[in-house]
């Protein structure tokens, strides 16, 4: 029974030693063992809120496992213990009900009011539209025309082990969020298919993007600098590669984002414009097409173009890809509703449109040989 | 045949109406509650092997960072049907096989209610889940939405072999809800006469309970998977907002049903400890009364709570609130229990067998993931737990060191009187001790990667979780292989091969299944034993 | 059973091979069922309709076989009043799950009328959710347009519907009767109203299916939104139950005309009737939240 004195000892150690491991990292803010603070008023609550859970579960664990590790030592039939003969008593009984009662009540009542604080969306700065789509994020300012989608920026090659991996492996993305500091910010949580949930862990902000619903979080960032979470519902095959970035910057730094932002746009119509009258070479396309199909397709389609089977449909060899020109342009630009296939109007340019359709026409050998160019894509988007 | 003590002690010519019959006819038609609580048992282990090659698949997985092993889609399929096996196939049976067996034997009664039936729900069972893990190798591949298959992740989105999925899903239901009919029935019915309500044994109490959150919730799932199916193949949008109704209704029904059944999976486990606990502190069961009314108050309670599986969908505050306070209550009756259990033990004369370690190990293990569950109905503080790894944390504590652990106990406990011989106790404590520690070195970590953010269901993960993810799957591998001890150990005792037992087995054990011979004869009380 | 104790024995039947053959018919149901529906909505070749018939065929074959044997149990005077007890418990939780499963649609039903919809046209937290993706939505039950724009029709109570009510009220009544015959050992009247509560069954099972027809005539369709979703499926369902307790009811009359049955010992017809007075209260449930509020 030595063994099981030592084991309970252990145990008893491991939880009075867990507190004093999890306050040593507080200091720096976030931990491998515990609850980041955050860089919230509300996240530092929730934080406290979560610290005086654990002290208080300590506690009875403390207590109970105490009581009953003693009584394990003193009272075995090994050293001699009688059994004692009762086996009810109506004030313990009633002690080791209320007392639970009240040390739940005395944590309801801070919980509820971070709570009431946490879901009240009212009087917001600035609101962003945030959808989740298979398996990306798009931003939308409410109050400008400042919109585009955040993908996983983290190569292929890192995931498959060839490359060796970053700093911020799988939580890096091209476009993060940028949000000022000092203001609430209101988001507005949508899905265009399944269920995502979007969550960053420094602004205890997690909600869920429920297809054809708005659900509304805020947050009132004090730091500038780079907040980074993941999606946090189960989304499909690459739930895990879905990952958030924040830029939380300066009032005046957010300032000079948003307009370089909004010429950008500017910038970028004109640049469609023009090309929309050039029209590209083959190799053009096939090398603009492979980049974006690696980037945008490849997770449904692989990058063999033969999807999985049953799940996604294969591009190579598809009758879609080979024979109806005009069905492929529909399927980029409108999707088909009800099925993963999404649509990507928003998500490329015209030019990019027209190479991905080549690429995806001529490579693997879909030999059709061919060109889409951004002009008959914009034919059809206007035809409709 | 006749009087009681023929029946007792003359078990070899018990039978010139009732032969035992012999091969495989013996267990397909058998009526018999001990042979087909022998089935649940051993079903329920095969399926406990399956489930858990599946987690060690995931563990493998996740050992490094980086995708190695399995394709994401795959990983989601070995999620899903990890989840789905070990909660319908391995601890759902496992608690109905001990019933079968022990119920009868603990009421006096000469068998269950109604014996055919219960065979027929016993072999539904195989071939739901010969569908279920068919459809893995499909085209497409088997279910890869979760365990909680939410919409409209498994309807407009995913793989044909959903329909297989659905109606296996539909016949496990079935045979829950036939099972569950026969042990309330058994124990409404067919208790011996003496055998009062408050006389009745805290493991009959407890499964009793039981069997009414079965027949109460199993239907409502059988409808949300019937709604999955119409939204998927035949035009309905029950889960579709484009045609008025929403993907959170899923969510509402589901856990409707989940909830309850998570208490499915540990009520029966609290009546196993309140059996052993008393037998090896040789002392009676602290607060006996205390203990019913505290068990029907959670099943009552688990009706009211559902939602707080549902903190992040965006309900009104008004509903997490009052879904936060009713989960919060249901620590004060399941703290009835512990501390009755600790009462128990105090003062007693304690001794500390096999079932007796399994059965503190539960106590502990089972307290540590109930205060994390405590943690985790705060609805502010669940933002951040919800979908992590301090959720698996929570639910395995509860799962494996509690019902699963229970399980075990329970193996050890009444093993003797199934078998008629001791099990080999060298083997056992290896058993014990190997499962302690790894157990620990599972689960535990879980708890900080969580806390630390990383999501559940993810294939591959960031970096800073690394090191305990590793730590994580060594003790996964580790536990894992503990349990081949424990299949050994089952193969000798079943062979009987080991010391003949008593029939009382443990000096402190009382109850009427130890005044019968060990191994229990084939047919008890055929005529009902007198209760002291 | 060598000789008879002062107390009666609580049967417990030998080996039966029905209980595996239900469970292999239920494989093939689930296994029929689950490729038939993937063949249909895809239109694919298939044996799942074949496999789905061959499990139903076999379902009836391992129903009839068993419920033979019980009768025969029953008529040769095995069983006791204990077991009879088992019985009639066992069917009232049958019945309490089938009220659950019930429950489920039901809950369904009012989730969406007083939660989903009223949100989707901005109500509550969700204000947002109609300005921004369904402008325009106005929550209104019955969903006669839904957020996508399909369109249905309502389906008035007055007519078919208030006549189904009355028939399956009446129906109900007639049981009872059957009933109270069989108690009083009044054969003639047992026979004659349990006849006449097959054919109230059966007369309404066909003016549900004209009712169908009617519905679909009108555009109101399985597909066409939440209305026309809760609508089919929960009468949908119903239907289902009286069915096969219109099947129950033909076996018992069956039964009646063979002389089976005594004053005390009818476990099979109690059966059938709660299962009949359930399916009745159902109906009630449905004619009073799916066709009148
Ligand atoms: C056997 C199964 C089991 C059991 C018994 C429990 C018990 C409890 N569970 Fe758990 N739970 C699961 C299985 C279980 N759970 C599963 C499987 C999931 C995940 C499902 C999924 O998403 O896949 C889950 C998820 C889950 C969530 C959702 C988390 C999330 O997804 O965000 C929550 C939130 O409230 C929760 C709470 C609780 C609570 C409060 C209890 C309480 O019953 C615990 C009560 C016990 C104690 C508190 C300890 C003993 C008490 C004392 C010593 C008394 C003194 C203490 C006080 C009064 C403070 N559980
Ligand atoms: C009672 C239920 C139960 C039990 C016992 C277990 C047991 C285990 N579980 Fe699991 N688990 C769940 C219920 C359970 N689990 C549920 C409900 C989920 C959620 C699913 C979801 O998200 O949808 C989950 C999810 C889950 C995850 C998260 C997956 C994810 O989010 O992606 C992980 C990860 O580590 C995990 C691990 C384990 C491990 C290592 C064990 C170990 O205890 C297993 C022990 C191992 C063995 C018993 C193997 C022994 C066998 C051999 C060594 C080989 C023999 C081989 C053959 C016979 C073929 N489980
Ligand atoms: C999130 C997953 C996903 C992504 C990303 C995706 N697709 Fe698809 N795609 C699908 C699915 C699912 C279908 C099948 C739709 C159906 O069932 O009708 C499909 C179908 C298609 C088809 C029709 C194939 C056929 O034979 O019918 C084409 C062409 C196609 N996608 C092109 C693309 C291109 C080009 C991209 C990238 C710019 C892309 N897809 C990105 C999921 C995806
Ligand atoms: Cu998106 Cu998970
Ligand atoms: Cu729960």
């Amino acid at each position: 029974m030595n063994l099981l004195t030592k084991i309970g000892t252990s145990l008893f150690a491991m939880c009075l030693s867990l507190p004093t491991l999890a306050q040593s990292v507080e200091s720096e803010g976030r931990s491998d063992l515990n609850l980041r603070q955050g860089v919230t008023d509300i996240s530092s609550q929730v934080y406290d809120l979560h610290m005086l859970m654990f002290m208080v579960c300590i506690g009875i664990a403390v207590v109970v496992f105490g009581v009953m590790f003693v009584s394990m030592y003193l009272h075995r039939k090994s050293r001699g213990a009688k059994p004692a003969n009762f086996h009810e008593s109506v004030k313990v009984e009633i002690a080791w009900t209320v007392i639970p009662f009240i040390i739940l009540i005395l944590m309801a009542v801070p919980a509820a009011n971070t709570l009431i604080a946490m879901e009240d969306t009212s009087d917001a700065d600035l609101t962003v539209l945030v959808t989740g789509s298979q398996w990306k994020w798009h931003y939308k300012y409410m109050d400008s025309d400042i919109e585009y989608f955040s993908n996983l920026a983290t190569q292929r090659e890192q995931i498959s082990n060839k490359f060796s991996k970053g700093e911020n492996y799988l939580l890096e993305v091209d476009r993060p969020l940028v949000i000022p500091t000092g203001q609430k910010v209101r988001f507005l949580i949508t899905s265009d298919d399944v269920i995502h949930s979007w969550w960053v862990p420094d602004f205890a902000v997690k909600k869920d993007a429920n297809p054809g619903f708005i659900n509304e979080a805020w947050t009132n960032v004090n730091e500038p600098g780079v907040y980074r979470g993941q999606c946090a519902e189960l989304c499909g095959k690459d739930h895990g590669f879905m990952p958030i970035v924040v830029i939380a910057k300066d009032p005046a730094d957010y300032e000079a984002w948003k307009n370089e932002k909004i010429a950008a746009i500017q910038i970028a119509k004109e640049e469609e414009e023009r090309l929309l009258a050039m029209n590209m070479s083959m190799d053009e396309l096939m090398t603009t097409g492979k980049k974006v199909y690696l980037a945008k397709c490849a997770a449904c389609h692989m990058p063999n173009g033969e999807g999985l089977p049953g799940v996604f449909p294969a591009i190579k060899g598809s009758s879609l890809a080979l024979n109806d020109r005009s069905g492929h342009i529909d399927i980029l630009l409108n999707g088909r509703t009800g099925t993963a296939m999404q649509s990507f109007a928003k998500q490329l340019t015209l030019s990019e449109i027209a190479a991905v359709i080549t690429y995806q026409r001529n490579a693997w050998g879909n030999n059709t040989g061919d060109i889409v160019q951004a002009s008959e894509v914009h034919t059809y988007a206007n035809g409709k | 045949m006749s009087t009681a003590t023929d029946t007792l002690h003359h078990d070899e010519h018990d039978d010139h109406h009732h032969h035992i019959p012999t091969g495989i006819k013996r267990w397909l038609f058998t009526t018999n509650h001990k042979d087909i609580g022998s089935l649940y048992l051993w079903f329920s282990f095969i399926m406990f092997l399956t489930g858990g090659a599946m987690a060690m698949v995931i563990r493998a997985e996740l050992f490094q960072p980086g995708l190695q092993i399995v394709d994401p889609n795959f990983f989601n399929q070995m999620t899903t049907v990890h989840g789905l096996i070990m909660v319908f196939g391995a601890v759902m049976p496992a608690f109905t096989g001990l019933a079968n067996w022990l119920i009868p034997m603990m009421i006096g009664a000469p068998d269950m209610a109604l014996p055919r039936m219960n065979n027929w729900s016993f072999w539904i069972l195989p071939f739901a889940f010969l569908i279920l893990l068919s459809s893995l190798f499909l085209e497409g591949g088997g279910p890869a939405f979760g365990w909680t298959f939410y919409a409209p992740l498994s309807t407009t989105y995913s793989s044909d072999s959903t329909a297989l999925f659905v109606f296996s899903v539909h016949i496990m239901g079935i045979s829950s809800i036939m099972g569950a009919i026969n042990v309330v029935v058994t124990i409404w019915n067919m208790r011996a006469p003496g055998m009062t309500w408050m006389k009745m044994p805290m493991f009959v109490w407890t499964w009793l309970i039981t069997a009414f959150l079965l027949i109460a919730v199993m239907p409502v799932l059988a409808g949300v998977v019937t709604m999955v199916l119409t939204d998927k193949y035949f035009g309905t949008s029950f889960f579709n907002a484009a045609g008025g109704g929403d993907p959170v209704m899923f969510q509402h029904i589901f856990w409707f049903f989940g909830h309850p059944e998570v208490y499915i999976m540990i009520l029966p486990a609290f009546g196993i400890i309140s059996h052993i606990i008393p037998t090896f502190a040789r002392k009676k069961l602290f607060g006996y009364a205390s203990m019913v009314y505290a068990t029907a108050s959670i099943a009552l309670l688990s009706f009211i709570v559902w939602a707080h599986h549902m903190f992040t969908t965006g309900m009104p505050v008004a509903a997490e609130m009052f879904f936060m306070f009713a989960t919060m209550l249901i620590s004060v009756p399941t703290g009835v229990k512990v501390f009755n259990w600790v009462a128990t033990m105090w003062r007693g004369s304690m001794t500390f067998e096999i079932p007796m370690l399994f059965a503190i190990a539960f106590v502990v293990l089972f307290t540590i993931g109930g205060l994390s569950g405590l943690m985790l109905a705060i609805t502010p503080v669940d933002f951040q737990y919800h979908d992590t790894y301090f959720v698996v944390a929570h639910f395995h504590y509860v799962l494996v060191t509690g019902a699963v652990f229970s399980i075990m106990a329970a193996a050890y406990y009444w093993l003797p009187k199934w078998t008629g011989v001791m099990y080999d106790n060298t083997l056992a404590k290896w058993h014990f001790w190997a499962s302690l520690v790894s157990v620990n070195v599972l689960f535990f970590p879980m708890h900080f990667v969580g806390l630390a953010g990383m999501p559940r269901r993810i294939p591959d993960y960031a970096l800073q979780f690394a090191d305990f993810n590793k730590w994580i799957s060594i003790g996964g591998f580790a536990f894992g292989l503990s349990q081949l001890i424990f299949l050994a150990l089952l193969i000798k005792a079943c062979r009987k091969q080991g010391e003949p037992a008593t029939d009382q087995v443990w000096d402190g054990a009382e109850g009427l299944e130890w005044e019968i011979p060990s191994p229990a004869p084939y047919h008890t009380f055929d005529t009902p034993p007198v209760i002291k | 059973m060598a000789q008879q104790e002062q107390y009666e024995k609580y049967y417990v039947p030998e080996q039966s091979i029905w209980p595996i053959v239900g469970a292999v018919a239920l494989f093939l149901i689930a296994v029929g069922a689950g490729n038939f529906t993937i063949e249909v909505s895809k239109g694919k070749e298939g044996f799942g309709g074949w496999i789905l018939l061959a499990g139903i065929v076999m379902l009836i074959v391992m129903v009839t076989g068993w419920f033979r044997n019980q009768i025969h149990e029953s008529m040769s005077g095995l069983y006791s009043a204990q077991l009879g007890r088992s019985y009639r418990q066992g069917m009232a939780w049958f019945i309490f799950s089938e009220v659950m499963f019930f429950a489920a649609f039901f809950g369904a039903l009012f989730y969406a009328r007083m939660i989903a919809i009223p949100w989707l046209g901005g109500s509550s937290n969700n204000a947002m959710t109609n300005e921004v993706l369904w402008p325009g939505f106005e929550a209104v039950w019955p969903l006669l347009q839904t957020p996508g724009g399909t369109e249905s029709t309502q389906m008035g109570w007055f007519g078919l519907p208030l006549i189904n009510t009355l028939l399956l009220l009446t129906s109900s009544i007639t049981c009872h009767y059957a009933h109270v015959g069989l108690e009083q050992n009044k054969r003639k009247q047992l026979s004659w109203m349990l006849g006449l509560t097959i054919i109230l069954g059966c007369i309404f099972l066909a003016l549900q299916v004209e009712e169908y027809i009617h519905a679909y005539d009108i555009g109101l369709t399985l597909d066409s939104g939440l209305y026309g979703n809760t609508f089919f499926m929960l009468t949908g369902f119903h239907g289902m139950h009286v069915t096969l307790g219109t099947v129950i009811l033909i076996v018992l009359w069956f039964r009646v005309q063979k002389g089976h049955f005594t004053p005390d010992n009818h476990f099979a017809f109690q059966a059938g009737s709660w299962y009949w007075h359930f399916v009745d209260v159902v109906w009630v449930m449905l004619f009073f939240f799916v066709y009148i509020l």
